[in-house]
């Protein structure tokens, strides 16, 4: 089972068909998961301290605003345990004020600069486009070691 | 500052989203519950919201997944149900992520047709296995009107 990286983080869609063809995806929900289970103090609404974008640091520069910083706290360690990755560019949702579109910019610099397998797509607009989306992800997952498709 | 301690520690969320001509989520909540041991079940006008142990929860979405493979979508959920930082309830408005999902339920019918394209396992479901019971041809050669005729006097 390979660990997968999902772009946009939140995609229903990336989710269910990494985790139905037998790997592990990697999105926002598992980062927050961590944060809203741990005890300490509060600070809602996400549980983001300010220690968050000190550890961002590892992935952007200190001139680069804390709400990246924050973001790729979460996302940056994910990144760096995925094995692959599936990004979906243009995805109508993936927008956002300028620390998530920057944020959105950085993680995908980072999946392309790790060097691993990655697959990227266009969401669908018809049936036909839905067929060789889903053909294209399958045959991703395949060639990844340990999946079940 | 405040402690925070949250609400339900060491447990794990999933959504279970239906997008279906034939399995509604009432349904789906009616077989979850005959099957979870110990997972908490909030049934949703998309789905469902499950929470307890990994393990406990895999299982119920396993077999859920079952009854309609092709048209069930499962993800993960960094909060649990009803949590006042992203309940509607108390926030007044659709729940944070609401939008995502709502803009990516417009594509799941592509997704859902790519899937049983490409599908090649045989039906695993309960209302196919149900269909495929009742067919007394082969599943490639329409049944002959002959036999059909047979089968109408027999039954009559």
């Amino acid at each position: 089972m390979a660990k997968v990286f999902i772009y946009p983080a939140t995609s229903l869609i990336l989710s269910d068909l990494v985790a139905r063809w037998g790997h592990k995806p990697l999105g926002a929900a598992l980062a927050i998961r961590e944060r809203i289970q741990t005890a300490g103090v509060e600070s809602p609404p996400l549980q983001i301290t300010p220690e968050e974008p000190k550890k961002g640091l590892r992935y952007a520069a200190v001139e680069v605003p804390s709400g990246v910083r924050g973001r790729m706290s979460l996302y940056g360690p994910m990144i760096d345990e995925a094995d692959a990755g599936i990004i979906v560019n243009e995805a109508d949702f993936a927008f956002g004020c300028m620390g998530c579109a920057r944020t959105d910019e950085l993680i995908k610099f980072l999946l392309h600069k790790r060097k691993m397998p990655l697959l990227e797509l266009k969401y669908p607009k018809n049936e036909d486009e839905g067929i060789q989306f889903v053909r294209a992800v399958r045959e991703f997952l395949e060639s990844l070691p340990g999946g079940s498709a | 500052m405040t402690e925070y301690v949250p609400s339900y520690p060491g447990t794990v969320t999933k959504y279970v989203f239906v997008e279906s001509p034939d399995t509604t989520p009432a349904e789906l909540a009616q077989r979850a519950y005959e099957i979870s041991e110990g997972v908490m079940i909030k049934e949703t006008c998309f789905g469902l919201q499950i929470t307890g142990e990994e393990g406990e929860i895999e299982k119920v979405i396993a077999v859920l997944r079952t009854i309609d493979p092709t048209h069930i979508f499962v993800k993960d959920r960094g909060f649990p149900p009803g949590d006042h930082r992203r309940c509607r309830a108390n926030l007044g408005g659709a729940r944070p992520g609401y939008y995502g999902h709502e803009n990516e339920m417009r594509l799941v019918p592509f997704i859902a047709k790519g899937i049983a394209a490409l599908d090649d396992r045989k039906p695993t479901s309960d209302q196919q296995k149900k269909s495929s019971e009742k067919k007394t041809g082969s599943d490639d050669e329409p049944l002959d009107i002959d036999t059909f005729q047979k089968i109408i006097n027999q039954e009559s």
